[in-house]
């Protein structure tokens, strides 16, 4: 950034403001301004310069925001930031405020003096309007808070800062990093400046000091090294290397291949992360069948369906409760619980029961039975798909590095599945309906003639399965459209993960889902996600003829017929 | 006595299968000549429509009775026959497909239009000879046939019975249905196959060319309901019958159950593919959608609404369900999933005999 003038004359300023366009001629007519003396004051007071924001020219602005960011006032970083996010807002008469929201109908509350930062209330509404700026004010913009937030107490804003002046690295970012590099306590953060000096230094005349920079940087992952580490090996249209010395050209090929390997390192972990959330959606959707088809052995080609209404149930929360997005979703678990529960009961009771050691019949019957409820959405929803609004904290992703971020819809799905795993696992092993479940599932007869009722028991487990999938239907609603063939595209899946973990266990579930999910990721890159899906369940149907009771078969003579 | 069993064993004699030779005869000499022999006018006259919808019941009577034999009689329930349906269906879709020649849009002479479309510069190994009406019809048995010989050996072998069977079927067809929504594949991709132009040198969309399909898929009907027929009631049939009642039992007796059921397993789907073919050029096309594990499991309800294990009851049940979708898709298409869905829950609660067993106990009460 040049050498800013402290005043400058009318005549230049006319002559710049006609070359704006053009900010490199810009540059240099304001070098000139500076030769020219005589010129306008502009204030040199913290309240002055802040009053006179609104009404300046964008050039006086940006000498004013230089001024305004070394007058080292703590109000400066706030103000700064205020302007960049446009939510620094001027009265007509010359008043100027820092509001907490850019959003017009919001600004008037919550507004605070920009000179003092004492609280303000009862400004009409009406009457502020932000403070214009333009698009390369705001980039000198960014730089000047980069630059302020570097000597933030919040190590993130600091982290930040340091990204953020990386990205369009300038002689004043580099002085201003330079200058924080002895005070930095934060480990993490000094590596990031020392990274930032050292991609800075490739650019120094001396040969040495780039071969410094170089092993400096070799390692570092983010993007912008590798960048900078591939320009210096690329060549000239002449053929000759933009970089002449061959020590370092060396180096930075060692660097580029260091930061290809852990680049490469952490693209396997992006996929392990990526098969691991599609094999807790896999278990999600798998588990209620685990209880209803691998405890009980009945067949529910409806199971689809109730992770449907599941789904759907998430819908009408929401329409219930348009303003509370995050609470709706909290309370659709219990509610989509309840709503795919009952219906479950209803087919036990209504169905299932009279179909008792027919598993082909109950397999024909619940297939009617999801073919009623696919169409049953159609008529109450309509046929077309219904998006569902994600909470704010669902949106988003945690960026690890340059190589490797994590959506947080996808990170919450791993725990929200471990969390309802654990709660089943609970149920089935810790309470007294656990117990008579796996008696009645065990044997019936046995059960029977110690007193279980075993119809109730029929009809508590098959909801609670059937709960379970409404549930998977909640989280599902953060994935995808919900629409009433959602169902559909899990119950192959669903009965695939609990045949291949074994039917009756549901560790075996949560391993197979898991693994399945992972091979899939797994295969994809290289086979395509269509082909991929093929070749799982190719690889399937050859396991189940190897091992037909799946990888974890329970054992005793109650599985032999 | 020995030319009664032969009889017995070679014609059927029993009441169901005699209605249903004379219905099948009625309707292959009655259903042409009323399209013939009438005028547009007519009271009598069939529109040529009709006559398409009733030969493609007949094929789906055809892939019921192919159901019919492995579920009815030996207790597999096959939740991805359409898979079979469908290969035998694209066999014949391949043969017509370059039966078009220079008359599609490209006017390529060897590559199909949608090969053209793709940029393909060659035909793919597996289309060569598809030009030649024997070769089609040696893969109209074979591609179905060898997938289910290949599948059924591995499953009966290691003993997947029961409800595994049946999910791996479903995973079966569902597994070429992606498949072949591949454009890679090099069978038509999402759009499959289709604007056939004529078959052994026929135009197809000559009257005489489909009436003569119709008959032809009739003769076949009735062939297969013969064999079929047959094998039932010859001692395989026995025995296929006995697997289906006591697995563990018939084995423990000696006899190698997974031969039987392999045996049976590839002659139903040697069927199906056969009806799948005859049902490509009455329909005129041919896409992956025919392998959709919902269209195996609507093929097990005709069966089960007609009345498994009897043959005749499969085929009633086809035409009946069909005829009832070709309607409530029609009138009432809102209706329609409904009326399925409580077709499944009813006939599976109500009547597990199908609509045959109802008659025969109604005859009986009244006896």
């Amino acid at each position: 950034m040049n050498e800013l003038p402290k005043m400058k004359n009318q005549t230049a300023k006319i002559f710049c403001g006609l070359l704006l366009a053009l900010s490199a001629i810009c540059a240099n007519a304001q070098d000139a301004a500076e030769d020219a003396a005589p010129a306008t004051v502009l204030p040199t007071t913290y309240e002055a310069m802040v009053a006179a924001l609104p009404e300046a020219s964008y050039d006086d602005k940006e000498l004013l925001l230089q001024k305004i960011s070394q007058s080292g006032n703590p109000q400066a970083p706030n103000l700064l930031h205020a302007l960049l996010d446009g939510r620094l807002m001027a009265t007509e008469a010359g008043k100027v405020y820092i509001s907490q929201s850019s959003d017009e109908a919001l600004a008037a509350k919550n507004l605070s003096d920009a000179i003092t930062g004492a609280a303000v209330t009862g400004v009409n509404a009406e009457s502020i309007s932000p403070i214009g700026t333009n698009n390369r004010l705001r980039k000198g913009l960014r730089a000047l808070c980069a630059q302020l937030d570097l000597a933030s107490a919040d190590a993130d804003a600091r982290s930040k800062a340091v990204q953020s002046i990386m990205r369009d690295l300038d002689e004043a970012g580099t002085a201003a990093l330079r200058a924080r590099l002895p005070l930095e306590k934060e480990s993490s953060i000094q590596k990031s400046i020392s990274s930032a000096l050292a991609l800075a230094d490739l650019q120094s005349a001396d040969a040495n000091i780039r071969l410094a920079a170089v092993e400096t940087l070799s390692g570092d992952i983010s993007s912008e090294v590798y960048n900078g580490l591939t320009t210096l090996i690329t060549k000239n249209d002449d053929g000759s290397f933009t970089e002449p010395d061959l020590r370092v050209r060396t180096a930075a090929a060692e660097g580029i291949r260091k930061i290809e390997t852990r680049r490469k390192a952490y693209g396997a972990l992006e996929t392990l992360f990526f098969g691991l959330s599609l094999g807790s959606v896999l278990v999600l959707a798998a588990i209620g069948l685990a209880i209803t088809f691998g405890v009980m052995g009945v067949i529910n080609m409806a199971h689809g369906e109730l992770i449907m209404l599941g789904a759907y149930t998430t819908y009408v929360m929401q329409l219930l409760m348009p303003q509370h997005i995050a609470l709706s979703l909290f309370l659709s678990v219990p509610a989509a619980f309840l709503v795919s529960g009952l219906v479950g009961v209803g087919i036990e009771r209504g169905i299932v029961r009279f179909l008792h050691g027919r598993p082909l019949e109950t397999l024909l019957a619940t297939f009617g039975l999801s073919l009623v409820l696919q169409q049953l959405v159609r008529s109450v929803f309509s046929p077309l798909n219904r998006s569902v609004a994600s909470p704010e904290f669902m949106s988003g992703s945690l960026v690890i590095n340059d190589a490797f971020s994590v959506t947080y819809n996808r990170l919450y799905i791993v725990f929200f599945m471990l969390i309802v795993f654990a709660a089943l696992q609970l149920i089935l092993k810790r309470t007294s309906l656990g117990l008579k479940v796996r008696a009645v599932s065990q044997n019936r007869a046995m059960a029977r003639a110690m007193g279980v009722r075993t119809e109730w028991i029929d009809a508590a487990t098959f909801g609670l399965g059937s709960g379970i999938a409404g549930v998977a239907g909640v989280a599902l609603s953060q994935l995808t459209n919900v629409g009433p063939n959602l169902g559909q595209a899990y119950i192959i899946d669903s009965f695939m993960v609990v045949v291949f973990g074994g039917v009756g266990s549901l560790w075996g579930t949560l391993i197979s889902g898991m693994s399945l999910g992972v091979v899939n990721k797994l295969l994809e890159p290289w086979a395509g996600a269509v082909m991929a899906k093929i070749l799982v369940l190719v690889f399937l149907i050859v396991f189940i003829q190897k091992r037909p009771r799946g990888l974890f078969p329970q054992k005793g003579r109650s599985v032999e017929n | 006595m020995i030319i009664k069993t032969l009889s017995e064993r070679f014609f059927a004699t029993d009441r169901g299968s005699s209605i249903f030779f004379s219905l099948l005869l009625l309707v292959t000499v009655l259903v042409p000549t009323l399209n013939l022999a009438t005028g547009e006018g007519s009271f009598l006259h069939i529109p040529n429509y009709s006559v398409a919808l009733i030969g493609k019941y007949m094929c789906y009577a055809m892939l019921a009775i192919a159901v019919d034999l492995i579920w009815g009689y030996c207790g597999i329930l096959s939740l991805g026959h359409t898979a079979f349906f469908a290969l035998g269906g694209y066999a014949m879709g391949m043969y017509l497909m370059r039966q078009i020649g220079t008359r599609g849009v490209y006017a390529d002479p060897i590559l199909p239009d949608f090969m053209v479309f793709l940029n393909w510069k060659e035909l793919p190994w597996f289309w060569h000879g598809m030009d030649h009406f024997w070769l089609a019809a040696i893969m109209i048995v074979l591609a179905p046939g060898l997938l289910a010989y290949v599948f059924g050996w591995f499953a009966f072998r290691s003993r997947v019975t029961g409800v595994y069977l049946s999910i791996i079927t479903q995973a079966l067809t569902y597994a070429l249905l992606l498949a072949f929504f591949r454009n890679e594949m090099g069978f038509g991709g999402n759009n499959g196959l289709t604007d056939f132009k004529d078959i052994l040198g026929f135009d197809l969309q000559a009257q005489s060319t489909r009436v003569a399909l119709f008959i032809a898929t009739a003769v076949a009907l009735g062939l297969a309901y013969f064999t079929s027929r047959y094998v039932v009631r010859s001692r395989l049939g026995r025995v296929i019958e006995a697997v289906r009642d006591a697995e563990s039992r018939t084995r423990f007796i000696g006899y190698k159950v997974e031969s039987y059921k392999l045996w049976v397993w590839t002659f139903s789907a040697v069927l199906a593919g056969i009806a799948g073919a005859l049902y490509v050029p009455q329909v005129g096309i041919i896409n992956p959608g025919e392998f959709a594990p919902i269209n195996s499991i609507e093929v097990v309800v005709w069966v089960a609404v007609g009345g498994r294990g009897t043959l005749y009851g499969a085929a009633l049940g086809a035409v009946l369900v069909n005829y009832a979708k070709t309607y409530f898709t029609a009138a009432l298409p809102e209706v329609w999933l409904y009326a399925l869905g409580a077709l499944f829950i009813g006939v599976t609660l109500f009547l597990p005999q199908g609509i045959v067993g109802l008659i025969s106990q109604l005859a009986r009460r009244r006896a």
